[in-house]
């Protein structure tokens, strides 16, 4: 029952990561992204899914999708006809499934953040609308596939389990959300298990929004550079498997990270400007060490929203250097948008596992198109690729209307 | 165990701007008229049931996040402002607020604005558009609105959802995280919205609007309404369709007696109702279909279904109301209301 809420004994159980699925434009799967993501790649380039033409900006970081999917328990024919979104979503949780070793189920909670769901599909359901208005061929499949709770359903059926599906849209902080209420659920005993995560398919709607926002970088994102002109979009979806460390244990399953703090808050400042001193982004990291029990001086490395914007990089940078204190001289902090672009809903989960793969793989992603720091930012901007030896690993995310989330996460030995 | 009371109410609906209003069209019985939507392409209109324009225009609305803002965000702000009726802050210590929106369609007036001049012309695409086609664009303008929200999400989803919403309100009411949660299920209406609920049941007339619960875990605070249980989400599946979904969902739920209600979610379209109407068969109390009178408001109809059972109750109507979400595509789930004793309300 979703209410009352189950009795629990004890202290909440301790929450870890036992699989992850990744999908940027850095390719599909661990592998491809880590050596990406180590190397500081930049993936931008023009985009071909839709016509920007008439666009200020016109360059994006489109995934290469492989043609076909993994087989799952989809029939082939629907499979071939999945949409874009759900395609990436799929690729990165059938890679997350396979990782965790979970069997099938029917009291798996599926939760998610995106920005736009299959967008892609409700922009063809306009145009069809507008433009064959007595054509109704299709439409009702677009109607209903466009809708993020549908591709949801898709994954579930999919990898053969059931259970509750919680959209969460809260913009660009969705993804984070999206782990952030997972790692509650497990805590207050809602669920011994949860998949959660972000993501979002690059649409002509959104990339013309940022565009008309004049938010989109002519040439490429540049987070944190003292010249930087905005943001680039680009695509992608993280799947992560949390359960309680006890059940992890259980079924000697590996280990990726521990999940240990989460903060949320709201930035009513603006609908599209957070707060110049990044008041809820301070608030969320502040959130997040409480709960953990941890202090910013035990932080090792800051994977920041840092979309490259004027705005949200001095807010953020701003929120840094108050948390951090005197420990931000000795901070490296980097923003990974600077090589796959901005993934809006799912830039959370994605940035997440990154935040994995510092844990795991001992390094820290550079920003190799950084030019001129800004002075703003008190702490040391990861430059080059470099080895490093990470404990405690955060990430911010910061959203579109205000809605910050951090996560906090624990090197597992 | 935390128990959870509704402290207030509040809705905008075809019916007017207010609770008020909506009860009263209820109480009448009648489906309210139809307006013709016009249907670019098409000899004949969509017809919809809209919200009328609010007289007089509440001052709220020249807050300075809400003078551009979508349609779906005056419905919000509305529902959540009536709902939250005379909370003030308290002297020592301003209330927290928590604030979920839950949606289905979300801000289609602007999106497909917005959507039309990118195809038009992008390079003058306005700007002002653009952000409040965003989901969480309700949310981001209220919570500047009230000043004092701690904590906001956004869920999106088929309307059962808004039940999601009261699960997750209920626990960080639970966890000490506010004082107060605000659940807000709220759609807008346009020619495109009403073209796409066309084309899964021609019978089904859309309309707009939005309601909202206050939920608390004070007792004196109450308006004489205790949540008493939520199930689980029966999601559907391949293999578990909704009337499947629907008998599970019934299935957790008390049998129910004479004295009670039940708020359902019928509206005349046979195909749409049959798992719901199967489900609650056996219903031994009376039953309440705010769909029939006020129209297919998706998320809003969720929530104007619930504000009108825990409506009946803060009016003794009844003694329990149980709450029948069965959604169009993801998910049924029900709940279940009780009227506080008098007693129960006078501890604090």
């Amino acid at each position: 029952m979703l209410f009352p809420r189950p009795l629990q004994n004890g202290p909440p159980p301790r929450v870890v990561v036992t699989g992850a699925g990744i999908v940027t434009a850095y390719g599909s799967g661990w592998k491809v992204n880590a050596d990406g993501f180590r190397a500081g790649r930049t993936t931008f380039r023009p985009v071909t899914l839709f016509d920007v033409s008439r666009q200020r900006s016109k360059l994006a970081a489109e995934a290469n999708l492989p043609d076909t999917l993994p087989a799952t328990r989809l029939p082939a024919r629907q499979a071939s006809r999945l949409d874009r979104a759900s395609r990436i979503l799929l690729l990165a949780a059938h890679e997350a499934w396979g990782q965790s070793g979970w069997e099938p189920s029917e009291d798996l909670p599926l939760v998610l953040g995106t920005t736009s769901g299959g967008m892609l599909l409700g922009e063809e359901y306009f145009k069809r609308a507008v433009n064959s208005p007595r054509s109704h061929r299709g439409q009702p499949t677009r109607a209903l596939h466009y809708q993020p709770q549908t591709q949801g359903r898709i994954i579930a059926e999919a990898l053969g389990f059931s259970g509750p599906i919680i959209i969460i849209a809260n913009a660009c902080a969705s993804g984070g959300n999206a782990l952030g209420l997972a790692w509650e659920m497990i805590r207050a005993g809602r669920a011994g298990r949860v998949m959660a995560g972000g993501y979002d398919a690059l649409t002509q709607l959104v990339f013309a929004g940022f565009d008309a926002l004049q938010s989109i970088s002519p040439g490429g994102c540049r987070p944190f550079d003292a010249h930087r002109d905005g943001l680039s979009i680009g695509e992608g979806a993280a799947i992560v498997t949390l359960e309680s460390l006890d059940s992890a244990s259980r079924r000697g399953a590996e280990i990726l990270g521990e999940l240990i703090g989460y903060g949320s808050t709201m930035d009513g400042h603006h609908l599209t400007q957070p707060h110049p001193e990044g008041v809820a982004g301070l608030a969320a990291m502040q959130c997040a060490c409480a709960v953990a029990q941890v202090n910013p001086e035990d932080i090792d490395y800051v994977n920041a929203h840092g979309t490259g914007t004027p705005l949200n990089d001095s807010s953020e940078a701003a929120a840094i250097n108050r948390w951090a204190g005197s420990h931000a001289a000795a901070l490296p902090v980097s923003s990974t948008k600077a090589g796959i672009g901005h993934l809006l809903g799912g830039a959370g989960a994605v940035e997440a596992v990154v935040c994995l793969m510092v844990l795991r793989e001992r390094w820290l992603p550079p920003e190799t198109t950084l030019e001129t720091p800004d002075p703003i930012c008190r702490f040391p901007l990861v430059r080059q690729p470099c080895d490093a030896r990470c404990e405690l690993v955060l990430s911010n995310s910061i959203g579109f209307g205000g809605a910050n989330a951090t996560l906090l996460f624990r090197r597992y030995s | 165990m935390s128990r959870v009371f509704v402290r207030g109410l509040g809705a905008v609906s075809p019916a007017g701007w207010g609770v008020p209003a909506l009860r009263a069209a209820l109480a009448a019985g009648v489906p309210l008229p139809l307006r013709p939507t016009e249907r670019p392409g098409w000899d004949q209109p969509l017809n919809a049931r809209l919200v009328p324009d609010p007289s007089p225009r509440p001052a709220f609305l020249a807050h300075a996040r809400l003078r551009r803002a979508s349609p779906i965000t005056h419905y919000v702000a509305a529902a959540a402002l009536e709902a939250l009726g005379h909370i003030l802050p308290n002297p020592a210590r301003t209330p927290r607020l928590g604030l979920i929106v839950c949606l289905q369609s979300g801000c289609v007036q602007y999106s497909y604005r917005f959507f039309k001049e990118v195809l038009e012309a992008p390079a003058t695409a306005s700007p002002l558009l653009f952000p409040e086609t965003v989901f969480a664009a309700p949310a981001s303008h209220i919570s500047a609105l009230l000043g004092n929200v701690s904590l906001v999400s956004t869920l999106v989803g088929d309307p059962a959802v808004f039940l999601q919403g009261v699960a997750q309100v209920a626990d960080w009411l639970a966890e000490g995280r506010v004082d107060f949660g605000l659940v807000v299920g709220a759609e807008e209406a346009n020619w495109l919205r009403a073209d796409a609920i066309w084309h899964f049941d021609h019978g089904c007339v859309p309309s707009a609007g939005a309601g909202c619960v206050c939920l608390s875990l004070e007792p004196a605070a109450s308006a004489g309404v205790e949540l008493t249980a939520l199930t689980d989400a029966q999601t559907y599946l391949s293999n578990r369709n909704r009337s499947d979904a629907a008998q599970l969902m019934r299935s957790q739920l008390p049998a129910g007696s004479a004295n009670e209600l039940l708020c359902d979610g019928l509206q005349g379209c046979r195909r749409l109702d049959a798992p719901e109407l199967a489900a609650w068969e056996d219903w031994p109390g009376s039953s309440l279909s705010p769909k029939r009178v006020l129209g297919e408001g998706l998320m809003a109809a969720s929530a104007w279904q619930c504000v009108a059972a825990c409506d009946a109750l803060v009016r003794g109507d009844f003694i329990a109301a149980t709450l029948s979400l069965v959604g169009c595509n993801q998910q049924a789930i029900g709940a279940r209301f009780v009227r506080q004793s008098d007693q129960i309300r006078g501890q604090s």
